[in-house]
C-alpha cells in the first residue's frame, strides 16, 4: 500500500511551518523555546505548526525536564520524492540530452 | 515507525529516437558520449563490471551512484545496479528498431526509500533521501 503525499503536501504548504521544517533539518534538534526566538510568530504558534508536522511525521519530539525538543524526520519527504519520481522526469530530461548527443554524432 | 511495505516503485519512460540502434547503443555504452547525455563515469560494457556515475556533490551527498553492468546484449538490452546511498535499483534500457529509428525504454526498478530508512536508520535515511531529491530535482531543471 502506498502513503498518500497529502499529509505531507499540506504540512508543507504554510510557510512558516515550512521553514520551521527547514531549520530542524539544517540545525538539528532544538527546544519550542529556541524554534520560537527565530520564528517571529508566538510560541502557542509555534506549538500549532510543529503538531501539524508531526501529524505529517515530518518531526518527532521527546521531553526533557521543561522542555520538548522537536527532530527533524526528512525520511517523512518519501511519499513527496516517490510522487515526483513517478512522473519519470529524470529520465525524460536525459533522453531529451541523449536525442542531442545523437544529433551530434552525426556531424 | 511505518509499517514495512513491501512494494517496489519503478519508473518507466518511453522514447523514440531518429537513429538506427546501432547508434543509439553507442550512445549508451560509450563512456564520453554517456557523460555527455548522462553523467561522468568510468562504465565499460561488460557484464560483472563495477562502474559509477558522478554528479555534482550537493549537501549531504557526494553525488556518486555506485553502478554494475547486470547485462548486455548488444543493440537490444543493457542493464546495470544503480546504487545511492544505501538504495539500490536496477536500471535496464530495452531497444527496439522502428521502421524509422529506435524505440527506447528506460525502467528504473528498486525499493521504495522509506523502506529502507526503516532499518538503515534516521541519519543514513536522511542522507540517502537527500540523493534521491537532488536527483529527481536535477532532473526537473
Amino acid at each position: 500500500m502506498r502513503r498518500s503525499p497529502d499529509s505531507v503536501f499540506k504540512a508543507l504548504a504554510d510557510p512558516t511551518r515550512r521553514a520551521i521544517f527547514e531549520r530542524l533539518t539544517r540545525d538539528g534538534e532544538q527546544t519550542v523555546h529556541a524554534l520560537t526566538e527565530r520564528a517571529g510568530v508566538s510560541q502557542p504558534m509555534v506549538s500549532k505548526h510543529l503538531s501539524a508536522l508531526k501529524r505529517a511525521r515530518l518531526v518527532h519530539n521527546r521531553r526533557q525536564g521543561r522542555e520538548t525538543h522537536y527532530q527533524a524526520r526528512p525520511e517523512a519527504l518519501a511519499p513527496l520524492v516517490d510522487w515526483i519520481g513517478d512522473y519519470g522526469a529524470f529520465w525524460q530530461n536525459k533522453f531529451d540530452r541523449l536525442a542531442e548527443v545523437l544529433e551530434r554524432m552525426d556531424k | 515507525m511505518t509499517t514495512p511495505d513491501t512494494s517496489t516503485r519503478s519508473v518507466i519512460v518511453e522514447k523514440e529516437f531518429p537513429h538506427p540502434p546501432q547508434k543509439v547503443w553507442r550512445a549508451l555504452t560509450e563512456s564520453s558520449l554517456i557523460e555527455q547525455w548522462l553523467m561522468k563515469n568510468d562504465f565499460q560494457p561488460v557484464a560483472g563490471h563495477s562502474f559509477s556515475l558522478r554528479m555534482d556533490p550537493v549537501a549531504n551527498w557526494n553525488g556518486v551512484i555506485d553502478c554494475q553492468v547486470l547485462a548486455v546484449e548488444p543493440f537490444r538490452t543493457l542493464s546495470y545496479t544503480w546504487g545511492t546511498l544505501g538504495s539500490e535499483s536496477v536500471v535496464t534500457f530495452s531497444l527496439t528498431p522502428t521502421d524509422t529509428g529506435t524505440h527506447v525504454r528506460v525502467e528504473q526498478a528498486g525499493f521504495r526509500p522509506d523502506q529502507e530508512a526503516n532499518y538503515k536508520g534516521a541519519q543514513y535515511g536522511w542522507k540517502k533521501f537527500m540523493g534521491n531529491l537532488e536527483h529527481v530535482i536535477a532532473g526537473l531543471e
